[in-house]
């Protein structure tokens, strides 16, 4: 009943100065809109940014690296053992690229239940023939089935199929800047030489297009098979084991895990990537600092319109408070004014934030390095509503207490009299 | 006229202590009985104004006693004060002091409202009799701030009126009022006290008005001199 009647109250002031209100809603209104705009797209642009790595980089990459054996007889001396050994120098041995007893590797990777899949790669150095001028270029030999349903590597090929790599034999599908620059069309022969001198002619079947334009002028991709045969290795031979887990946070874990395992050299994505996880981050921070301020700048705004109404509105609390409403009514009857300012002012926002998301969503947006995408890219995560939601409740709340103290706080006596 | 006492003083004194200490009520003892019409007279800055709001309960900075229907103000929370104004004083003051944002049925609801003993229906047909009862009823839903001074201030006496407040308090109630509604306003607290054994208690310095009540209580320099 009190609650009921302090709301009526309420509303009956907000009404009395009903353009102050507007514009004080208005401005909440303006700030939210704003908030999930800009983290809707900011949160789009950053998802479409970091796809274009995290789609097709592995989770976990499997691999020997070339370096020098860390067991070196003297660290096995027992003389030396208490001593700390200086070695310089220390040159590769001669390790192999080759990734040892990789088909019970994969045997036992694909028992694992944190494993989504793997995708088998090797790469090779070649150079491109170029009339007399010779380009270097990696042909990564790939399971096109697993690359594509894992990596989506069907969605950067611009031209051509895919599955042709498998079906047609000594094939390739080049980067499309290696393709300008050897200016091979579809179906044109190109030559590549190994770093061990062997020659070797393929067919291209398709370009790709990854968007990130220096890989595409390096980048090329032949079937399994085929780079075998140019590396003249036998069919066991992988370079590279690359997974997709089915949780990414785990990948440092497992990736020290099988390090272990396999006696092999194991690299997550954080660890790979750490620069770019620092990017999201700091774009993410910096349209919640912008937001947030927006909502600051409208609690100010609040603040202002609510101590100048406790100030035309004196008389009316000092009469309040002689025909019995406490100083805990006329706070709260000031409080409820600065929130329904907020959930209306809110709301609206939310609502105006939505259509503008959709209409960002409607730009045209075609870039040569973002294939596939052809307006601005937005997220329409509830989690933004819900953040700007309670923030503008939360504001508007920060912005009503101050005055709505002062409000409680009117001495009735030296009102009345005062005049 | 019976003997219910409904406000008594024991020895309030009160001073200022700005810049230096200065008594504005020294020794104030009274007491009203239900159903009396007293005035408190006195010049301008004797304490009269000062003593009617420690006597509303809205100034608690003083000393001494004061006793609202035979219980004691002192040591209450802002909000229990808060209740007693509510339901057991109601206040007429120089200015009018209705809220504009309401209609005058809805001023006169307000105290009602915050008392809640009734449901809401029952306090509209309570305060509609009492603005009949002043003849205004045809003002009810007028906003207040469309209404005229002695208006007002008869809306104002209604609105004290909604709670049947043991005592009605008054600050110059006529002291804005041209002779007419003077009078009209006077009538009105009259026929309060006579038929309906109101308790009032009317600060004025409007002699005839005093004259006219039942018991006048006169003030100087913060003391009562007569009563």
């Amino acid at each position: 009943m009190n609650l009921r009647l302090l709301l009526r109250i309420a509303k009956s002031l907000l009404f009395a100065r009903w353009r102050q209100t507007l514009l004080a809603a208005i401005g909440v209104t303006f700030s939210i809109t704003m908030f999930i705009a800009l983290l809707s797209f900011m949160s789009g642009l950053n998802g479409l940014l970091d796809g274009i790595m995290l789609n097709r980089t592995a989770h976990i990459r499997i691999y020997n690296e070339i370096k020098p054996n860390i067991h070196q007889p003297v660290n096995n001396s027992k003389v030396y053992k208490g001593s700390y050994n200086f070695i310089r120098s220390v040159k590769s041995s001669s390790s192999r690229q080759e990734i040892y007893n990789s088909g019970a590797i994969m045997q036992a990777l694909k028992k694992d239940v944190r494993v989504k899949g793997i995708a088998p790669n090797i790469t090779a150095q070649v150079f491109f023939a170029d009339g007399s001028v010779n380009i270097t270029g990696i042909i990564s030999g790939i399971d096109v089935q697993a690359e594509s349903s894992l990596f989506h590597f069907s969605e950067y090929v611009m031209e051509g199929n895919p599955l042709d790599l498998k079906n047609v034999a000594n094939s390739i599908i080049l980067g499309k800047g290696l393709a300008d620059k050897l200016m091979a069309g579809m179906g044109d022969i190109v030559q590549v030489t190994t770093v061990n001198q062997v020659q070797f002619t393929l067919k291209v079947v398709g370009f790709f297009q990854s968007g990130i334009q220096e890989l595409d002028k390096v980048q090329s991709y032949a079937s399994f098979s085929t780079t075998q045969k140019i590396l003249g290795k036998p069919s066991d031979y992988v370079t590279d084991i690359q997974i997709k887990l089915n949780d990414i946070n785990l990948a440092p874990e497992i990736a020290k895990e099988y390090a272990q395992l396999f006696q092999a050299d194991a690299e997550d994505i954080q660890s790979a990537n750490a620069q770019f996880e620092t990017g999201s981050f700091i774009r993410t921070l910096i349209s919640y600092a912008v937001g947030i301020t927006l909502l600051i700048v409208a609690g100010f705004g609040i603040y202002n319109i609510l101590n100048m109404m406790i100030y035309e509105k004196m008389d009316s609390i000092a009469i309040l408070k002689a025909i019995g409403f406490s100083g805990t009514d006329v706070n709260r009857i000031f409080l409820i004014i600065a929130v329904s300012i907020g959930i209306v002012g809110g709301l609206s926002g939310l609502f105006f934030g939505f259509l503008f998301s959709l209409v960002i969503d409607q730009i045209p947006f075609v870039s040569a390095s973002l294939p596939g995408i052809t307006s601005y890219p937005i997220n329409y995560n509830p989690v933004f509503y819900l953040i700007g939601s309670s923030f503008s409740l939360f504001t508007t709340y920060l912005a009503g207490w101050a005055p709505a103290r002062k409000a409680s706080r009117v001495d009735p006596v030296i009102i009345i009299r005062g005049k | 006229m019976s003997e219910i006492n409904v406000l008594q003083t024991n020895h309030i004194c009160k001073s200022f202590h700005d810049p230096v200490t200065v008594e504005i009520l020294k020794d104030i003892t009274f007491s009203i009985n239900e159903g009396e019409f007293v005035a408190i007279t006195g010049k301008s800055g004797c304490g009269k104004s000062t003593l009617l709001y420690i006597l509303s309960t809205m100034d608690t900075d003083y000393e001494g006693e004061l006793l609202i229907g035979q219980q004691g103000m002192r040591d209450r929370t802002a909000k229990q004060l808060a209740r007693v104004r509510n339901e057991k004083i109601g206040f007429v003051f120089q200015f009018h002091y209705l809220l504009n944002e309401f209609t005058a049925l809805e001023n006169v609801m307000l105290p009602g409202l915050k008392l809640g003993l009734y449901p809401e229906a029952e306090i509209r047909q309570r305060a509609g009799e009492r603005l009949k009862r002043l003849e205004i009823e045809k003002l009810a839903d007028k906003k207040a701030n469309q209404l005229s001074g002695g208006e007002k201030q008869r809306v104002a006496i209604a609105r004290a009126l909604i709670n049947d407040p043991s005592i009605i308090m008054c600050d110059e109630p006529t002291g804005n009022l041209d002779k007419k509604n003077s009078l009209i306003v006077f009538n009105i607290f009259k026929q309060l006290a006579e038929e309906h054994q109101q308790t009032l208690l009317v600060v004025t310095h409007d002699e005839e008005f005093a004259h006219n009540t039942h018991r006048i209580i006169e003030m100087e320099d913060g003391r009562i001199i007569k009563q």
